[in-house]
């Protein structure tokens, strides 16, 4: 089940400069080697040479693509584009198979039409964290971000609203198999947890085509005026 | 999201397709329409159905004569709510599926809907331009039955490409 080629890309992220570029290139969502260069503060070479190690395990990938706006001499060459590949990478040692396990709770509780009963498991799961967490409940919109990132959500402040979208699903596979009961369970383990924290934010469906979460924090001020903003 | 759609590249890779894709699923209702249960469900078809319409791929859905929505028909059963429309590819009507305010529709279905055991659901390929019908529909849902996912009874979890060749216009019996 865990192949190799999982234990080397996860070997590769043990180099902090590799690990600190997969990171700056996840949270841009895309990046070209200059910018990512510039952003680590290391030179272009070294971060060329580390982002095609990344491409190479499989953990990125890469796009020529013309950039616009550049005209003269050398601009008829496409820059190097890097993304988070689409593969998914699990390793658990000893080898476990959760997704497995999921797709086929998934499937089962769609047959029997147990989704309600999936939602009220989520919605006591999310407030069991948010009281686990007591007097260490985040305050900010900040402090919220972190507590998500913590989960894997992958969190972006958004614009003037004060949201906090969230660009990355973690339970990606699963929602794609099932989309209305894993979006429908993580809104409602979102909700419980966010509502406990009482930071003054409220979570809400809010898919947008693309990849990402179906699911955006919002001020609770916000969640009164619903869905105006489209 | 990613659809694996088998074979098909030429035809569905960004030229315009010859075919279209259909959709019919069932919906058991909970309760009558006009049931204060429902009024959340029917307070959310105009704008909903509103959203299908402007929806990218969106090519066309059944209406009851003289209606909006299709809350009068029911040729499957008194209580069988159809939702029949036909989009330009799997990935027009995925989106609009689950990547948008559709979703949350979806995600409440038990307030509204009970569990229906069996076939609630079924995708085929038409010849583009033409509309399918109620007949063909049941048809549809009946292979699916009978015979499990085919490439002319499908659904997203089983994803089939449309025919690799366009239908000949001239061929007899093509339809127009």
């Amino acid at each position: 089940m865990t192949d190799d080629s999982v234990i080397d890309a996860a070997g590769l992220l043990a180099d902090p400069t590799r690990r600190r570029l997969y990171r700056y290139v996840t949270e841009q969502g895309e990046a070209g080697r200059a910018e990512a260069a510039d952003a680590l503060g290391i030179r272009r070479t070294l971060a060329a040479f580390h982002l095609d190690r990344l491409a190479e395990a499989g953990l990125l990938a890469v796009e020529l693509r013309k950039v616009s706006g550049r005209e003269g001499p050398g601009s008829g060459r496409p820059a190097k584009l890097y993304r988070r590949a689409d593969r998914e990478f699990g390793l658990h040692l000893p080898p476990r198979d959760y997704a497995s396990a999921a797709h086929l709770l998934a499937e089962a509780v769609e047959r029997s039409g147990a989704e309600e009963a999936l939602y009220a498991a989520a919605r006591e799961e999310g407030a069991r964290r948010a009281a686990e967490r007591g007097a260490d409940a985040p305050r900010t919109r900040e402090e919220l971000a972190e507590v998500l990132r913590g989960c894997g959500y992958e969190p972006a402040a958004e614009g003037g609203r004060g949201a906090l979208r969230l660009r990355n699903c973690p339970f990606h596979s699963l929602a794609a198999a099932h989309p209305p009961l894993a979006c429908g369970m993580n809104l409602e383990l979102l909700r419980a947890l966010v509502a406990g924290y009482g930071t003054g934010f409220t979570a809400r469906m809010a898919p947008r085509s693309g990849e990402g979460c179906c699911v955006e924090i919002v001020p609770d001020s916000a969640a009164d005026s619903k869905n105006n903003e489209d | 999201m990613r659809i694996d759609i088998e074979a098909g590249g030429v035809l569905c890779l960004g030229a315009m397709s010859a075919f279209h894709l259909a959709q019919i699923n069932l919906g058991l209702l909970k309760a009558p329409l006009d049931d204060p249960a429902m009024a959340e469900f029917t307070a959310a078809f105009a704008p909903i159905n509103a959203l299908a319409d402007a929806s990218p791929g969106f090519v066309w859905r059944y209406t009851d004569e003289g209606r909006d929505d299709a809350t009068l028909t029911r040729p499957f059963g008194p209580d069988l709510l159809i939702n029949f429309s036909v989009w330009r590819d799997l990935e027009s009507l995925w989106d609009f599926s689950y990547r948008t305010d559709h979703l949350d529709l979806l995600r409440r279905r038990r307030e509204w809907f009970d569990h229906l055991d069996g076939v609630r659901l079924v995708m085929w390929w038409i010849p583009a331009g033409t509309v399918p019908t109620l007949g063909e529909a049941g048809e549809r849902m009946e292979l699916l039955r009978a015979q499990g996912p085919t490439a002319e009874a499908f659904t997203f979890r089983t994803p089939f490409g449309p025919p690799a060749a366009a239908p000949d216009p001239a061929a007899p019996g093509a339809r127009t």
